[in-house]
């Protein structure tokens, strides 16, 4: 086949990877949303309040833990899933797209990290 | 008055290449009569000018495909009184192709797609070896069969929501004709054939909106074939294959 | 970008079409939540400022559209998960009604609990 072998491993490694990443982070997400859900739903029943909430997680490694593997999962499932719509809604591909998404996730990360230390600490 | 009680149908056609317009002409209506009918009729007795393709016209050899009220046909094998609204039809070219002029498209990026994806099967063996032993109910020649009747028409990939939005974007039809050689347990190059359809605008750039599998006149499901790439690809690299 | 469905696969295209625009609304609005709850940082006083917010009709009402949202991104993603995992079945395409349908059952369940 006429198709220069080298580079199309690379790239075809690295498409097929984000792919992986996708459908795995979604497969996490799909648990964290319906365990976050029944949070909520539940939390609303008793009455929001900072005191509440705070009082309940608060210190607890589960919590952290949880919430921790939350923000990893969208971390990485939000800036390859923007990919694919910049890619075919934007039309921008490339390099310059692919870093901008990579601290597009650490910054999603970061952020997701400190609200569970705020609310969990 | 209903629709199949006219006499006569009007039909828009597309006239030009990039740039054109739709053009009327009154087509007297029949019995049983297909889209390829009226077409023909229309450059044999009306308009010597016009420009369109078909061959076999019995629904064999998909040159007649071409876009029907906003769904691409064959138009041989389209009966009139099924697709025509209040007694009209509008023909353009097939979508996400090039127009060569009138209901003309040039094919020749769906078959270079077609190349790019793998779609030539690659011998390991010579006359002097053995003929190689197909089980017929095997996984890998079910899923080959159910997907090898493609005949290249392109109404797959004139449907696709992805050729339209990356035109690098191999496509339906060129991901399905790979698929049925990634399954051949004669073909020779599997690694290379996993290389060219998982890289960029190749399997992974399908989101199942399934256009090509709705629209397929021979009822294939490159979505499902596709799908397999996407797996097949999945199980190379994890084995440190692709 | 064409956005008519006129001539697209009718349940499947608005599958991908509910799915892609529920994922760029929550991409949007991640980082808004993580700022919202980053506020405890400063003690569960500014927390409580925040969620004061949170009484706002208008507020619960955004609240609603945030789970239909996320409800209609996750059955969305389950039904691409199935097409893709799955073994290939015409019922699959039925899967696009069932993404519907349990969508809609969260957000009724959310609005009930709400009240």
């Amino acid at each position: 086949m006429s198709v220069p072998a080298l580079q199309s491993d690379a790239t075809a490694r690295r498409e097929t990877a984000l792919w992986l990443a996708q459908r795995a982070s979604a497969v996490v997400l799909a648990v964290c949303v319906v365990v976050h859900l029944a949070t909520i739903f539940h939390a609303v029943r008793q009455g929001l309040s900072a005191e509440a909430i705070l009082g309940r997680v608060r210190g607890e490694p589960g919590w952290a833990v949880f919430y921790g593997v939350f923000v990893a999962a969208a971390a990485v499932h939000a800036p390859i899933g923007l990919r694919a719509v910049l890619a075919e809604w934007g039309g921008r591909r490339g390099r310059g797209v692919d870093r901008a998404l990579i601290l597009l996730a650490a910054a999603l990360a970061a952020f997701g990290g400190r609200a569970v230390w705020a609310v969990i600490g | 008055m209903k629709a199949r009680e006219r006499t006569t149908l009007a039909v828009d056609i597309w006239r030009g290449g990039v740039h054109g317009r739709l053009q009327r002409y009154d087509v007297p209506r029949s019995g049983s009569q297909t889209v390829l009918d009226v077409v023909t009729h229309i450059q044999r007795r009306l308009d010597p000018t016009l420009a369109y393709r078909y061959a076999c016209r019995v629904g064999m050899c998909g040159s007649c495909a071409m876009t029907v009220n906003g769904v691409a046909r064959w138009t041989c094998r389209t009966h009139v009184d099924k697709v025509a609204v209040d007694g009209g039809l509008e023909l353009r070219p097939l979508a996400n192709l090039p127009v060569i002029r009138d209901l003309v498209c040039d094919m020749g990026e769906f078959f270079d797609k077609w190349a790019a994806a793998g779609g030539r099967f690659e011998s390991r063996r010579t006359r002097r070896d053995a003929v190689m032993r197909v089980a017929p109910d095997s996984p890998a020649r079910r899923a080959v069969d159910a997907a090898i009747e493609c005949i290249g028409c392109a109404v797959c990939y004139a449907s696709c929501d992805i050729v339209t939005a990356r035109p690098d974007y191999l496509g339906p039809a060129a991901l399905n004709r790979a698929w049925t050689l990634v399954n051949d347990v004669r073909d020779g190059a599997p690694r290379a054939r996993l290389a060219a359809v998982a890289g960029d605008a190749g399997c992974h750039a399908c989101h199942t909106q399934a256009g090509c599998t709705e629209r397929c006149p021979k009822g294939l499901a490159p979505t499902a074939s596709i799908a397999g790439l996407k797996r097949a690809a999945t199980r190379a690299l994890l084995r440190g294959e692709l | 970008m064409k956005l008519r469905p006129r001539d697209r696969a009718r349940s499947s295209w608005w599958a991908y079409a509910v799915h892609r625009i529920s994922g760029v609304a929550l991409a949007l609005f991640l980082p808004v939540h993580f700022w919202a709850l980053g506020q405890a940082l400063a003690g569960p006083a500014a927390l409580d400022h925040f969620l004061r917010w949170t009484d706002d009709p208008l507020f619960k009402l955004g609240e609603w559209g945030l789970v239909v949202l996320l409800a209609a991104h996750l059955t969305g993603g389950l039904r691409v998960l199935a097409l893709e995992i799955l073994p290939w079945r015409g019922w699959q395409k039925n899967f696009t009604a069932l993404a519907a349908g349990a969508t809609l059952l969260v957000a009724v369940l959310f609005v009930l609990d709400g009240r």
